[in-house]
């Protein structure tokens, strides 16, 4: 089968560039920020960065697999959330504060 | 000549986004720059022909996890947090580590297995309306142990996070 | 559509009978819970253990009967039902530990248990997973779970802390996890452990050695941190501290064992082509947990803090086992995950009664005369931590043993030796308790505790029957694990 147009001029290296630099924000976001609230918002960045990755590669090849792979991504972000944010709501309630390096009371 | 536009136009909305998310001082703007990132996000989809991600992300991701997040951060009073200091401590500890996974990143992009990716390639063949005849087909069939593993998990989510938020006897 | 759809056959639903019964196990004690009242608490326990013993069963009558499920995204084999085993063994230790101290701290509920049995459910199914997307739900179902339990008592400073701690490295690390998965997808076109194996060890595919080692970097991340390993062992000590006694007991062994079950099977299938690229990073991770759970632990005071770091030792020398990177090595692995579970869940009982209401702080010294106090409660602590150095008779000697001799037959003379050194420094620091306990005066804080509670002591003679076992008749099992540990590619 000879090789179709391409029906769009971007490099697919694009894309994954980018999910690349996404990811890299969310961990820069991780390790800098304070608050647990933007702690956690940087992993949304990162995981989106992964679902951008996976349909990336499903669209190269042709398959839908990765796509599935995205939509469990999903579903689980979404269970984390609502976990994650019950947690940080009962830390506020204890402490008063989101502010990460004040959760300190263990040992180190 | 138009994907082109649409692709640099969305890779816009999702790395600003993405920077105004980790550089904001209030939560609540962080929290509306990621939306706009997730916009982004979800029009890259659009453009490579998952449309059925496309309308999950927004439905799901956008109206549902995004609303959690600002409804959280509407309950705590963090108008003092936006004062302060914005980093943490060990800020320099963070620095070296993300610019290594920067550089891994990079690394790995430019390792011989990204380069061989062709310029682009096909899209597949347009059958219908979109592909999520084809997802569901998958999902239920190849996929169904997942599918019923996943809402498991979505039990363990809510009765963690019921039991996290419930009253104390 | 529809036309090719078979439904999945009886074999299939009997090869996922365990999860099945965990699975509503967990959903029929929350029921029972709504419908019988708060007085009929004292019911939860039992209940929850006589489904975690059916599902015990299930395990049995599943790995009666191997092969695969669900188009390929299980497979339960050998291994599969060893670890499957192993978790539902810890569990049922777990919840015998957990009732007495929940009733202590008035937080006797369902949910608890339901969440005990919902996390083993994701550890079953890490266990049997022969598919990415099963790793990663099972890992999320296994870990969200285990995140509310170590935040269970919510009112709690140290509780919580635990909990944000390890949910927010947790996810963190499921993030470096799903990107080398993405690219692993992205190389091979494929999830499945059996034909990433194939496409990466068949010639005709292209690929490049070096960003398939980097995704399997990634996915180390991942994986390392589910199992402690340096560099990503920070969040353990905090967490097996903050955490109630009974949750980090469970949580020391359990999950553990199951992260190490699907690291394990990842990289002696998918990755098995490219051992020599990832092994030197192994190797540095498995020595450097060794010296930093050892050297640290040396240093603590607080039991419980000492009993965490301890675990990411022993973490450490599981690691060994994975490096070696062989049958006999896997094999290592797991009977050592095994006899680690018996004694550490021993150990950790035994704190989770003395800390009393509250969890005061327990140091080394508080433990002053308490042989004299409880002889025979003193008597099993000894025998645990002999175990935790690896003192002949015990499990844990074999454990050690056969890791290291794994090693050996694997060239991997320097880690070796570093291991055994390490076990010295080890024994030092278990020692220090059991000298405190037999030859110390009491101080008029000691012995507070009062007698142990039924499950507590249930817990505790079934941890010492299970090290007293694999320590005098130790071939039974490592011959199950040996037969198993031939993963099929």
């Amino acid at each position: 089968m000879p090789p179709i147009p391409l029906p769009t001029a971007v490099p697919l290296t694009y894309y994954l560039i980018l999910s690349a630099i996404l990811f890299a924000l969310g961990v820069a976001g991780f390790l800098f920020r304070k608050s647990l609230i933007t702690v956690f918002m940087s992993i949304e960045l990162m995981l989106n960065a992964v679902n951008l990755t996976f349909v990336t590669f499903s669209y190269q090849h042709k398959q839908v697999d990765g796509h599935l792979f995205t939509f469990f991504v999903m579903v689980v972000a979404a269970a984390e959330a609502a976990v994650g944010l019950a947690i940080i709501l009962t830390v506020f309630k204890n402490r008063g504060t989101l502010a990460v390096d004040e959760i300190d009371s263990l040992k180190l | 000549m138009l994907d082109t536009i649409f692709f640099y136009v969305f890779a816009l909305l999702t790395i600003g986004g993405a920077i105004a998310t980790i550089t904001r001082r209030s939560a609540m703007h962080s929290a509306l720059s990621l939306i706009v990132s997730l916009l982004g996000v979800a029009g890259l989809y659009l453009l490579q022909k998952a449309e059925f991600l496309f309308a999950v992300q927004i439905v799901l991701y956008i109206g549902g996890i995004m609303v959690l997040f600002l409804f959280v951060i509407m309950l705590v009073n963090l108008d003092q947090a936006a004062k302060e200091r914005q980093f943490n401590r060990q800020w320099l500890l963070g620095l070296v580590a993300s610019v290594l996974v920067g550089a891994q990143m990079v690394w790995m992009l430019n390792s011989a297995g990204v380069l061989s990716l062709p310029a682009a390639v096909p899209a597949p063949a347009a059958t219908g309306p979109g592909n999520i005849e084809a997802l569901a087909d998958l999902l239920f069939r190849e996929y169904l142990l997942p599918f019923e593993v996943a809402s498991l998990l979505l039990l363990v989510a809510i009765v963690g996070s019921v039991m996290m938020a419930k009253k104390t006897s | 559509m529809l036309v090719n759809f078979t439904p999945p056959s009886a074999s299939e639903y009997i090869r996922v009978l365990p999860e099945i019964l965990l699975t509503v196990g967990g959903t029929i004690l929350m029921i029972a819970e709504g419908l019988a009242g708060e007085r009929h608490r004292r019911g939860l326990a039992p209940m929850a253990l006589a489904f975690l013993l059916l599902a015990l069963g299930g395990a049995v009558v599943a790995g009666m009967d191997p092969g695969p499920a669900f188009n390929n995204m299980l497979t339960v084999d050998g291994y599969a039902t060893f670890f499957r085993l192993l978790v539902l063994i810890v569990g049922i230790l777990s919840v015998l530990i957990s009732g007495s101290y929940l009733t202590r701290e008035n937080a006797d509920s369902a949910d608890y248990y339901a969440l005990i049995l919902f996390s083993l459910c994701g550890q079953s199914i890490l266990a049997s997973a022969n598919e990415l997307i099963m790793v990663f739900i099972g890992l999320e179902i296994s870990s969200i779970a285990t995140y509310v339990l170590a935040g269970f008592l919510r009112n709690d400073k140290r509780n919580n802390e635990a909990a944000i701690k390890y949910f927010l490295l947790g996810s963190f690390a499921t993030a470096f996890l799903l990107y080398g998965v993405g690219w692993i997808y992205g190389v091979t076109g494929t999830t499945n452990l059996q034909e990433i194996h194939r496409f990466l060890t068949s010639s005709e595919s292209v690929y490049s050695p070096l960003l398939v080692s980097a995704c399997a970097a990634m996915m180390f991340v991942g994986f390392a941190f589910k199992v402690s390993a340096a560099p990503f062992q920070g969040w353990a000590p905090d967490v097996y501290q903050g955490a109630p006694a009974p949750v980090s007991a469970f949580m020391t062994a359990a999950p553990k064992a199951a992260a190490f079950a699907v690291f394990l099977r990842v990289y002696s299938i998918a990755f098995s082509g490219l051992t020599e690229r990832w092994q030197p990073i192994l190797w540095v991770s498995a020595m450097a947990t060794m010296v930093i759970g050892n050297f640290a632990a040396l240093r603590q005071d607080n039991i419980k803090r000492m009993l965490a770091y301890s675990s990411v030792a022993h973490a450490g020398y599981v690691m060994v086992a994975v490096v070696a990177h062989s049958e006999a090595g896997v094999a290592a692995a797991m009977f050592y995950l095994a006899s680690y579970a018996f004694m550490n869940l021993g150990a950790f009982a035994i704190v989770t009664h003395y800390v009393g209401k509250g969890e005061r702080y327990v140091g080394i010294d508080d433990m002053a005369g308490y042989a004299r106090q409880q002889p025979l409660i003193a008597a099993l602590f000894t025998w645990f931590l002999l175990s935790l150095i690896g003192v002949p008779l015990t499990g844990g000697f074999f454990g050690k043993f056969y890791v290291f001799k794994s090693a050996i037959d694997s060239n991997l003379i320097w880690l070796t030796v570093l291991g055994l050194l390490n076990s010295a420094v080890a024994a030092y620091y278990y020692l220090r308790i059991i000298v405190v306990m037999y030859f110390h005066e009491p101080t008029n804080e000691t012995g507070a505790a009062g007698p142990v509670p039924a499950g507590v002591r249930l817990a505790l003679i079934g941890s010492a029957i299970g090290v007293f076992v694999l320590g005098v008749m130790p071939s039974a099992v490592l011959e199950f694990a040996n037969r198993s540990a031939m993963l099929s590619r």
